[in-house]
């Protein structure tokens, strides 16, 4: 099969010396952010995405991949020891894996969390590498009007499928495309939204809302508990891991569903947050033990950790077959690549074969590299958060002010991450979720373009968009997502109740 | 029972009201603006301030609904934030401010040294001799790795300057 051996040339580029050098000091990077506040996993592959500039495009999406899962597996250190989610998708695992951590099993909770994360993400990988080329093939035949119903169907799957008021959502998506729509039309070259201020010539950058947003409105966040950060402390020896690994087997029905979950919820925009609680949700409900979940139960761990990574992960593929994004972070990857000059897309697994496999590669090899750094190194990382933090803090601060620098060597971008940086702090205090704000000024642009080209072809009118069978299921689906609180609510009403 | 003494603190309510009303004006302005660049039909298709007319009016709308439910989804008496947390926000706040501020005039190096003094002096009340190594060290440090290893030059002041950077 073709697939199978543009996998194994992939397999030849990502075991280049220089690449696996990359692949360690990315996972190095990731895990120390993820340990850290304020420099989440967006946020990070932000800060760091300017240093890559100096490598080939290839090279530097190894290590921002690597950044990433380095973040996945070190939002969960700090949920285990310190009951601080280093990830919106870690909270679900301090529910179990601190009181395992506090009754003296951190070793337990931290080698279950990332032997799971480990097995949702190579689920998700696999999925990937065998669906992402048929999906891309799919979406060759893609014109105007289907992409932009693609993109349609990611917005309302975000306004109705998050846990935030539908209203607020749609608030902040739209701030967003407002804030992408800042700058030159590119379709007519014309300046808009400007003002006449020479600072907004290049509009609002998504890394700096990103850095600023949710780097600096995180520390912000944090700062309201104070200035310490109390934990436990922990070592894993060898043979608590193996006696783990022994245990986890058991819940091998877990760890699948998990895994079906993060995929699907991580390919639909929804997430890996949302899928880690609805994978601890269902796996409450349906285990045996469902009444020990909360208090240091294993499965309450496995679940979540195993579906918020393969979450993570195949959020990659809508990004790399069809150019949309699955999460903030894929968002970030994905401005990344535009600005490499390579078109995210069908096109990517025609015209840029060397890369894209190249990456699909180095997510099998940085997966299990991950996985051996976490397990050996978790008392350095866990030192790490035990640098006080009036010296922590500034130091995470100048990083935030050198990322949003770096972007376009402007100053004016250092304040706008303040700026940001405030907005965010009200905004999540207010309820508006910042990922589809993110979402939308990274997909704004060419979103609007999808749209303006189908309008042009089609005289102004917006049946276009329900012309043809493909194109009009696409936005159907989207209708249906974005209204799906009504229509659930609906449903349970006309389902019988139970007999008493 | 003994009843705690309530920690004080702006109200929620008030606080979402002004945020909301903030993303209203946001959304005029964008208004304003759009309807600058051309709302209508033009030879090329929807003329450039077409998308971001209904974006913003979306906005409205939503910000509209948003006011109205403050009442409903938000307790009265519940608190946006304590004072004595907010008073901890700021010590973040105000000096990242004055950090922001000086950066194109003295250089990030010599901001940053500044930063991390203060973070550590006034807050972290250590000695100034460790306050001095580690806020001279770090900025040191990123220089090394970021100009002559990653190449990214960074905003450089007049000590940089006098040194022949």
């Amino acid at each position: 099969m073709e697939e199978i051996a543009n996998l194994f040339h992939g397999f030849a580029i990502a075991l280049q010396p220089f690449n696996i050098m990359v692949m360690f000091v990315g996972i190095f990077l990731g895990v120390i952010i993820g340990v850290l506040p304020g420099l989440g996993g967006a946020n990070g592959v932000a800060i760091l995405l300017p240093l890559t500039f100096s490598m080939s495009p290839t090279s530097a999406i190894i290590m921002l991949s690597c950044i990433y899962w380095g973040a996945l597996f070190g939002g969960a250190i700090t949920s285990v020891l310190f009951n601080i989610p280093g990830e919106p998708w870690s909270v679900a695992t301090t529910f179990d894996g601190h009181p395992m951590a506090q009754q003296g099993r951190a070793g337990e909770a931290l080698t279950a969390a990332f032997t799971s994360s480990f097995v949702g993400a190579l689920f998700a990988v696999i999925i990937i590498t065998l669906i992402a080329p048929l999906v891309a093939r799919f979406a060759l035949q893609f014109g105007p009007p289907e992409k932009f119903a693609v993109y349609f169907l990611a917005f309302c799957s975000f306004v109705g499928m998050s846990k935030e008021p539908p209203f607020k959502t749609i608030a902040a998506m739209m701030i967003g495309f407002a804030l992408g729509a800042v700058g030159l039309d590119s379709m007519t070259g014309q300046l808009r939204l400007t003002f006449g201020f020479p600072e907004l010539l290049t509009g609002f950058d998504f890394l700096i809302a990103v850095i600023g947003l949710f780097g600096i409105g995180e520390i912000l966040l944090t700062m309201e508990e104070g200035l310490s950060f109390k934990g436990g402390s922990a070592g894993i020896n060898p043979k608590v891991v193996f006696h783990t690994w022994a245990e986890l087997p058991r819940y091998w029905v877990t760890g699948l569903r998990s895994c079906l979950i993060g995929c699907w919820m991580g390919i639909s925009p929804a997430g890996a947050t949302p899928a880690s609680f609805m994978s601890y949700g269902i796996a409450k409900r349906m285990s045996r033990h469902g009444d020990r979940f909360g208090k240091g139960e294993i499965e309450g761990v496995i679940a979540p950790e195993t579906a918020a990574h393969a979450a993570g992960t195949s959020a990659l593929l809508p990004m790399l077959a069809l150019g949309v994004p699955g999460s903030p972070t894929a968002a970030v990857l994905l401005g990344g690549l535009l600005i490499w000059g390579l078109q995210p897309g069908p096109l990517l697994f025609v015209e840029q074969k060397e890369f894209v496999w190249g990456l699909i590669a180095s997510m099998y090899l940085g997966n299990v590299l991950g996985l051996i750094v976490v397990l050996t190194c978790v008392p350095l990382f866990a030192a790490i958060l035990r640098i006080p933090f009036t010296i922590i803090a500034p130091i995470i601060l100048v990083f935030c002010a050198i990322g949003a620098y770096s972007v376009h060597n402007s100053t004016f971008d250092v304040v706008m991450m303040l700026v940001f940086g405030v907005l965010g702090y009200l905004l999540k205090k207010c309820n508006y979720p910042l990922a589809p704000l993110v979402l939308a000024i990274v997909l704004g642009d060419k979103a609007e373009e999808a749209f303006r080209q189908s309008l042009l072809s089609s005289q102004g009118s917006l049946g276009i968009f329900f012309s043809n069978g493909l194109v009009g299921s696409i936005m159907a689906l989207g209708l249906i997502a974005l209204f799906w609180p009504l229509i659930a609510k609906a449903l349970t009403r006309m389902r019988p109740r139970p007999a008493l | 029972m003994i009843a705690e003494p309530q920690p004080a603190g702006p109200n929620h309510r008030w606080v979402e009201r002004g945020v909301t009303v903030g993303i209203a004006v946001f959304a005029l302005i964008v208004l304003a603006g759009s309807i600058q660049a051309g709302v209508g039909w033009g030879v090329e298709g929807p003329k450039a301030g077409f998308f971001p007319f209904y974006i913003a009016l979306l906005i409205l709308i939503a910000s509209v609904v948003n006011f109205v439910q403050i009442n409903a989804t938000v307790p009265r008496d519940h608190l946006f934030v304590e004072w004595g947390q907010l008073r901890l926000v700021m010590t973040v706040v105000v000096p990242t401010t004055i950090y922001v501020a000086l950066v194109p005039y003295t250089g990030i190096y010599a901001a940053s040294a500044l930063l991390i003094g203060f973070f550590m002096k006034q807050l972290g009340r250590y000695q100034w001799a460790q306050v001095a190594a580690v806020s001279i060290m770090v900025p040191l440090l990123i220089f090394v790795i970021f100009e002559k290893w990653f190449l990214v030059p960074l905003p450089k002041g007049p000590i940089e300057e006098f040194l022949g950077f």
